[in-house]
């Protein structure tokens, strides 16, 4: 095994235990008598949800870990003969499947009951309906916080008092009453501080793609590298721990002048710097990476790896303003960012990384992330000159991921690119 | 447009709608001659009057909006999305309220497919499409409310293909407490005040807020009595009519609209149409993207009486008159937080949206519930287990149905409908 594989494995190793340990408490909650809280990646509160020792379940993870497992084609179809439509998204039948089967989680350990569905409501709107629905499975309270889009671009004074005034008036009681716990303010400074340490590390992690050759894939790779800020970990030591594990391996790689790690080794070659929109597919997620690294392709920045914070244009949580940095941090997402905001992003990685292209990866089952997608297609050519493509998946449904077209596609996008650079 | 100006626009907003009054008020001077001649004489007219409503309906190009606003050059028009908007704010200010629901089956989609994938709904691509052609020029701004993330997509969309225009994503509260919910949504009506009142150089005091609240009450209240007799008669309300005549209060003036719908319920109770062996159904799930009427027709056809449903929900969306006596702004948040409809798009905070719906079906002594959705669309699709469920604890018979606001065949809907409407006549169940 090379040094870069033993480096690798380091902070895999790292996470996966992370989590190994993480649904084993799940598991045990029940017995041990701890509250559980079901809730979603974009703008979630787990430090606050830490603050009252409840543990956090993601429906959304659960579903894209079913995917990769290649049981979600199961679970849809479950859900679709109890009456749910093929037409909606397919996270929540593969979630309402996985009820259906009995709820046992990713690690192969059953999922406790929520105690409580927090509803942090933040830039997509299925995530209403998906508690509406779980409500009737569960028969449990509801906390619904309400985050307004940035529809105008902007985070007001009146969306942060708004959110601000839910968290202090109705989220917080509501999480006390429940666990039977007293919110400690300090406690949840504390935490921050912690997030805030992981946050710079992963940051680091994702501007090292500005280098050239890039040492990290800022999709692929990047649902690796944002998995424990994005989820259950953020403000504990053990985030803290991986990140600076993980920016170790990434420095290594720096210095040795090497591109990223993929599930077949090193990459040698960088031929094309792509910036990508769009949540990836998880049910051939490394068939789909490997059509990249195969032609040389490197993602050099991502949407999808800021779902859960634009960490990378300046966010952080703040311990000196906490209740407001939650606050900020829920209406601060990417897909809470009007269109407008959105296609800026993408323009400014596309300079900033240096990218020869990008492709966007229109899911079916979201309409927070596709509808629209083409004319950000459009508007991204006509503002950056490069060459854009264009794939249609979905996120859990192997019925829509078709991997001859979608390769016919890459490798057709590829050689567009190879002929605009002329001959070499 | 305030009251003074209400007689004006009247006689402006459609010459079709114009002829229409004209047949109406005609009846209403007619002498008492034999009980037949006075029906032929109001079918007649009721007949000119819808095909006024349908030449309102067809009118890809918002003319009579058009017309209004020829009439006066200072004049505004606000365009809004499904479902609701507050459109009291905007006629306060003096500018015309606008409904856009799409461009049903009327419109050959050209460039709007071009902008959306196969799997999203039909709406947004017939509304880029209108846009694009030209066909939303009359408009001076546009409000997005927050229904679902196509709607809300589609705010942005707008904001860069139409640069120029006021383009506002009406964030409405999924909190329903006062302090919270409340507080947030007064600054969001009080933004759309400040921002209109900008185009039109008119920013309302109070009591022209009060006034806007009372013509849409008279309207609510013309509206609930359309609703009422629609229940109490399907025969002599069709619900092709029925929707024609919402679709109208999307692009008339609303005092104008108000005096129709009137004119339509004493045209229609005096037409005597004839009662059919019709089952009395519940249509739920057409809040957004609108049925084309041959599919309303077909269900008639089918033997399905349509007594309550969704359709055009925004110009029913509260049904009960707004407070006129206090804080109008006040009066506009209550009206949205504790008068408005349950719907898909709207935040179950009590989960009753089951028993809601179950207690409709009671209340309204329906026979059976046609749970419809557009396709794609996830707000009425993923809304349609719970309800199903509701119904099927019930036994109340149920069937679903898609369709596309472009939707042209509909004989399979024909059959299922028909075949819905005997196993309830027979069984009382399917
Ligand atoms: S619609 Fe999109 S953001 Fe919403 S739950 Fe589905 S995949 Fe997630
Ligand atoms: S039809 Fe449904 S999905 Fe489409 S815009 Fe309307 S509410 Fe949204």
């Amino acid at each position: 095994m090379s040094q870069v594989d033993i480096a690798k494995d380091a902070s895999m190793q790292k996470q996966k235990e992370m989590i190994g340990s993480h649904f084993q408490k799940l598991a045990e909650a029940p017995a041990a008598g701890r509250k559980v809280v079901y809730t979603f990646v974009p703008g979630n509160l787990t430090e606050l949800i830490a603050n009252f020792d409840m543990l956090p379940v993601l429906p959304e993870i659960n579903a894209l870990q079913s995917g990769m497992r290649g049981k979600s084609a199961e679970y849809i179809s479950l859900a679709e003969k109890a009456g749910h439509s093929e037409d909606v998204c397919t996270y929540v039948k593969t979630d309402i499947g996985m009820l259906k089967a009995g709820n046992i989680g990713p690690t192969g350990l059953p999922l406790p009951k929520p105690d409580v569905l927090l509803l942090s409501y933040t830039g997509c709107f299925t995530f209403m309906k998906w508690f509406e629905l779980l409500r009737e499975e569960y028969d449990c309270p509801v906390i619904m916080l309400h985050v307004p889009y940035q529809g105008d671009g902007a985070i007001t004074p009146q969306m942060r008092r708004y959110v601000v005034d839910q968290l202090r008036e109705k989220v917080i009681p509501q999480l006390e009453h429940i666990s039977g716990k007293r919110f400690d303010e300090d406690r949840l400074r504390d935490a921050l501080r912690l997030s805030c340490a992981a946050e710079d590390d992963l940051v680091w992690v994702l501007e090292s793609a500005k280098r050239k050759p890039s040492p990290i894939d800022a999709y692929f790779g990047g649902v690796y590298y944002i998995g424990p800020v994005f989820t259950s970990f953020r403000g504990t030591p053990d985030a803290i721990d991986y990140y600076r594990m993980l920016r170790g391996e990434v420095q290594e790689r720096l210095d040795r002048g090497e591109g990223p790690l993929t599930p077949d080794g090193q990459m040698h070659e960088e031929r094309y710097r792509i910036v990508v929109e769009g949540p990836p597919n998880w049910t051939h997620f490394r068939e789909f990476w490997r059509m990249f690294y195969e032609e040389g392709a490197v993602v050099v920045a991502s949407t999808y790896s800021k779902v859960g914070g634009l960490y990378d244009r300046g966010f952080r949580h703040d311990p000196a303003r906490a209740i407001d940095s939650l606050a900020e941090y829920c209406m601060g997402c990417y897909t809470n960012l009007n269109f407008p905001q959105r296609i800026a992003l993408l323009e400014s990685y596309i300079e900033e990384y240096q990218a020869d292209g990008f492709l966007i990866n229109s899911v079916k089952s979201c309409n927070s992330f596709s509808a629209g997608q083409l004319l950000i297609l459009r508007e991204l050519e006509r503002r950056t000159g490069k060459a854009g493509g264009f794939l249609e998946s979905d996120l859990v449904d192997p019925r829509y991921f078709s991997p001859a077209n979608i390769k016919n596609r890459l490798e057709s996008y590829f050689q567009m690119l190879q002929a605009k650079r002329g001959p070499t | 447009m305030r009251p003074g100006t209400a007689a004006a626009a009247v006689t402006a907003a459609s010459a079709a709608v114009a002829g229409v009054s004209a047949a109406a008020s005609g009846a209403a001077k007619a002498g008492p001659p034999a009980a037949a001649a006075v029906a032929q004489d109001a079918r007649a007219r009721l007949d000119a009057l819808i095909a006024g409503l349908q030449s309102l309906y067809e009118d890809l190009d918002f003319q009579a909006v058009r017309r209004w606003k020829a009439e006066d050059p200072a004049r505004k028009a606000i365009g809004f999305l499904p479902i609701y908007v507050p459109r009291e704010v905007i006629h306060a200010c003096g500018a015309l309220p606008v409904g856009i629901l799409g461009g049903g089956d009327r419109l050959e989609i050209v460039r709007g497919d071009s902008y959306f994938q196969s799997y999203i709904c039909h709406l947004p691509r017939s509304v880029i499409e209108l846009a694009l052609s030209g066909r939303l020029d009359a408009l001076d701004g546009f409000l997005f409310p927050s229904i679902c993330d196509v709607i809300r997509n589609l705010s942005g969309m707008f904001k860069l293909l139409l640069p120029d225009r006021f383009i506002h994503y009406l964030d409405l509260p999924q909190d329903f407490d006062p302090r919270l919910g409340g507080r947030f949504y007064r600054h969001e009506l009080e933004l759309i005040r400040d921002e209109v009142s900008r185009l039109t150089g008119r920013c309302p005091a109070d009591e022209d807020l009060r006034a806007s609240i009372r013509a849409y009450n008279l309207n609510r209240a013309a509206i609930e009595r359309l609703f009422a007799r629609r229940a109490a008669r399907p025969w002599e309300v069709p619900t092709t009519e029925y929707a024609l005549l919402l679709r109208a209060g999307y692009v008339l003036p609303v005092e104008e609209h108000t005096g129709l719908v009137g004119e339509y319920l004493a045209l229609a109770e005096a037409a005597q149409r004839h009662p059919l062996d019709n089952i009395r159904v519940l249509v739920r799930g057409a809040f957004c993207e609108q049925p084309p009427l041959g599919l309303l027709r077909t269900l008639e056809r089918a033997g399905c009486y349509v007594v309550d449903d969704d359709l055009v929900l925004g110009a029913r969306f509260i049904p009960e008159p707004l407070d006129e006596a206090c804080d109008p702004i006040e009066s506009l948040i209550r009206g949205y937080m504790e008068q408005s409809l349950p719907t898909a798009s709207k935040y179950d905070a009590r989960g009753t949206k089951g028993a809601d719906l179950v207690q409709r079906v009671r209340a309204g002594n329906v026979h059976g519930v046609i749970l419809v959705a557009p396709s794609f669309c996830d707000p009425a699709l993923l809304d349609q287990p719970m309800l199903q469920k509701a119904l099927e604890q019930e036994g109340i018979p149920f069937t679903t149905l898609k369709y596309s606001e472009d939707t042209g065949q509909f004989q399979v809907i024909r059959e299922q409908a028909g075949t819905f409407a005997d196993s309830v006549k027979l069984w009382g169940a399917v």
